[in-house]
């Protein structure tokens, strides 16, 4: 539905082969590619008006016009663009020099505000912090049960007032708390509203004349359409937010957004929110936010998260397997295991340039249930039979296929698969999957 | 604000439902439309940011139809949400009907543009027809999106209408759901059947609707936990979750609604798209429309799917879930606010 950027600009320019020059009015044709791109991408018209002027005045010059691949050369210029549009590299957190830190959440409702105060909570007391995080909005039914039961899973004291009205209160007695108890920052949850309502900017304003947070940040749905620039515009008029959490990022939504808000307001992007649980919350990258906008994919982010999660050690130990031809199930168990680590592996196709676009991803789903009887395949087999796949008989067959409540059929198959996949290390001897994981 | 549109609303729950009208107090004509119109045309004439209305104004002002006019028109869709490919076929439908001579000035450019979109969203009524037995609704959407709300809301709607309600709390996922739900079936006073957090939603749906039935209930409406349409384990457990229900009652669900948040860009075409491969979406409900979200995604929806809009949402009252009325919508969206009763 969603062709990159790049297939686009690709028809564009693919008539021209050979033609060595471009025209005006295939540099026209180009803007108009790249015009219904950003659209798609939800950027805001506004802003895509103005970036396409950018480009045009850069795309006509001559480094395109006389260039053997000028779809690369405009590419290229786009993502140069956004990337500079969205403030070049990215920026972190301020805290008071003077704890505690107050950080005052802000946002629509259903924009993930409660969800995304969780995992900012924990994300502050994995780096040492002491977080205290304060229940205010008194509207929806059960917020203030939703941040508890999230304070217990990440294990961060909440601040709440059952049968409260009056978040102002709330917000002090909370803030009056983390002090009392020494906790240095303090995130205080608010309460959505519709779309911009005056009552909703009136509650957030006289809880930030409270509590006079260190940053206000924006939680915006990475979801949203054009409506992105009004929201951001009412929340800067209102409460002049000091940083932006994307949330929702994990689903196919371009992010558009974020290049709108940034645009209209000036305020960096500080984080994105990639997942559903508490600990799905990554650093934005201007850079890598440009590529997902041109639906390019995130290579960059996909490296970073192998880094994160693969043992380089054990990944040499497995590649010296590899290239001998000796790896055994448990080490295949241990990859599979490693690269699980990283996120569901949908996701971390969707990182890879062409598999992203869900098109093409249609054809390659990958069921992690089919990846889940894998392991529990091996995990019921003893160590011998991991070591020396060799013995395991159709009696040992029948076991492990009750043991692991998978069929013999799929352990067969396993089995199977796992012998050509030995072979064809052998063969290939060096450069396996661990060098590609591990490096 | 339960002025006398609230009976009109009522009775054009009736019609989307099949069901018979509540005794009507007086007859007027088309209440509930006018009452919905106008609910919508003050909630946008009290919205400051207008973005779109430089575009309006540029349209209804202008005397004659002129290059800038289509400029005007295309970009009031594009910042609508309506998408680029919905928004070329109404501009090119409109641009036919200018050279047919059909159009002559802004004002009746607007006009038009207000006709083509009633058109092509037009309801057929009834949209969520109740049967026999209980009639079961699953609701499904993006985490965020207003499924829990629509579902207390609906409940309480069908309550009015004396339907016997009940709700299965099948977002055994996110914290606190099972309650939130709980507060809206205890104000709208309908039964609930729910397990612990973590539960197998599967479970809950079986449950639920195992006690319509022994219950005697008219309708049993399934709520479910948020999920992205691209996390292929969620969108596994849902269409178990739907085939479950079908286990419980055949033929249910009967009606599977597709919840979408106003502010949505054309990520919402994804979200119809690959909810409809797995569960049969049977209509859309647009909530949180205020005019400052315009919604224009059904647009591209209908355009690629068909799948028609039911239900919109309209303001966090209980009472704020309406029939979807197209008219109402384009009319709310692209009539020029300085025209409108602020």
């Amino acid at each position: 539905m969603f062709d990159a950027l790049t297939d686009k600009l690709q028809g564009v320019f693919s008539g021209l082969k050979g033609r060595g020059k471009l025209t005006e009015a295939d540099i026209d044709k180009a803007m108009r590619a790249i015009r219904l791109s950003l659209l798609e991408a939800d950027v805001s018209l506004p802003v895509v008006k103005q970036l396409t002027t950018a480009i045009k005045e850069r795309a006509t010059g001559d480094e395109v016009m006389s260039s053997i691949t000028p779809d690369q050369q405009v590419v290229k210029i786009v993502n140069e663009e956004l990337t500079r549009l969205m403030g070049g590299t990215n920026v972190s957190l301020a805290m008071s020099p003077t704890p505690p830190t107050v950080i005052l959440m802000a946002g629509l409702q259903g924009s993930g505000k409660t969800t995304h105060t969780a995992k900012l909570a924990r994300m502050l007391a994995a780096e040492g912090r002491a977080p205290l995080m304060v229940a205010c909005d008194v509207r929806r039914p059960a917020a203030m049960e939703q941040l508890a039961v999230l304070g217990e899973q990440i294990d961060v004291p909440v601040h709440r007032e059952d049968g409260a009205t009056d978040p102002v209160k709330v917000a002090k007695d909370g803030i009056a708390a983390a002090k009392r108890t020494g906790r240095d920052v303090v995130l205080v949850d608010t309460a959505g509203r519709l779309s911009i309502d005056a009552e909703m900017m009136d509650e957030l304003v006289a809880i930030r004349k409270a509590v006079k947070p260190t940053s206000v940040i924006l939680v915006v749905d990475a979801m949203t359409g054009q409506t992105a620039v009004d929201v951001a515009v009412a929340f800067q008029d209102a409460v002049q937010f000091d940083g932006v959490i994307l949330s929702k990022l994990d689903g196919d939504a371009r992010g558009g957004a974020a290049l709108s808000v940034r645009a209209v307001t000036g305020k960096p992007i500080l984080f994105v929110g990639t997942g559903e649980k508490v600990d799905a919350l990554e650093a934005f990258h201007p850079d890598r936010m440009a590529s997902r906008i041109l639906g390019m994919g995130d290579v960059l982010s996909l490296i970073e998260k192998a880094q994160q999660n693969v043992d380089a050690d054990d990944a040499k130990r497995i590649e010296e397997k590899m290239r001998g031809g000796n790896l055994t199930l448990d080490d295949f168990l241990d990859q599979l295991r490693q690269v699980r680590k990283m996120g569901p592996i949908g996701q971390l196709m969707g990182m890879i340039p062409g598999l992203g676009q869900q098109s093409k991803m249609k054809d390659v789903e990958i069921d992690e249930r089919r990846i889940d009887r894998v392991e529990a395949i091996i995990s019921s087999m003893t160590l011998s039979e991991r070591a020396r796949p060799d013995i395991i008989n159709g009696s040992r067959r029948r076991r492990i296929a009750e043991g692991s409540g998978t069929t013999v059929q799929e352990v067969n198959q396993l089995l199977a698969q796992f012998k050509q996949m030995q072979k064809l290390m052998k063969r290939m001897g060096k450069g396996g999957l661990p060098s590609m994981l591990g490096a | 604000m339960t002025d006398g549109s609230a009976e009109g609303a009522l009775g054009a729950f009736a019609e989307l439902f099949g069901l018979a009208a509540p005794e009507p107090e007086e007859d007027r004509p088309e209440p509930s439309r006018r009452g919905l119109f106008r609910r919508l045309r003050e909630s946008i004439a009290s919205s400051q940011s207008q973005a779109i209305s430089p575009q309006l104004a540029g349209i209804y002002q202008s005397k004659m139809v002129t290059d800038d006019l289509w400029d005007d028109l295309e970009e009031a869709l594009i910042m609508a949400d309506c998408g680029m490919a919905a928004t070329t076929d109404i501009v090119d439908a409109l641009r036919e009907q200018a050279a047919e001579g059909r159009i002559t000035s802004g004002e009746s450019l607007g006009n038009a543009l207000t006709a083509e979109i009633t058109r092509r969203l037009a309801p057929e009524a009834p949209r969520i027809a109740l049967g026999d037995g209980p009639t079961v609704i699953l609701v499904v959407g993006v985490n965020g999106s207003g499924k829990t709300t629509t579902i207390g809301k609906l409940a309480n709607r069908l309550t009015e209408l004396g339907q016997k309600v009940v709700i299965g709390a099948g977002d055994t996922f996110r914290a606190a759901a099972v309650e939130q739900l709980s507060v809206w079936a205890d104000r709208a006073g309908v039964d609930i059947v729910k397990q612990g957090q973590g539960a197998d939603p599967g479970a809950v749906a079986f449950d639920a609707v195992a006690a319509g039935q022994a219950r005697g209930a008219d309708v049993v409406i399934i709520d479910t936990a948020g999920r992205l349409q691209t996390q292929h384990n969620l969108m596994e457990e849902l269409r178990k979750v739907h085939g479950v229900t079908g286990k419980a009652m055949e033929g249910a669900p009967h009606h599977v609604l597709l919840v979408i948040d106003s502010t949505t860009g054309q990520n919402g075409l994804s979200q119809a798209q690959l909810f409809s491969e797995a569960v049969p979406v049977s209509g859309l409900v647009l909530t949180k429309f205020d005019g400052v979200a315009r919604g224009g995604i059904v647009l591209a929806i209908e355009r690629e799917l068909g799948i028609p809009v039911t239900l919109m949402g309209v303001g966090e009252g209980i009472d704020d879930l309406q029939p979807f009325d197209a008219q109402a919508f384009a009319e709310a969206i692209f009539s020029p606010a300085s025209g409108g009763n602020a």
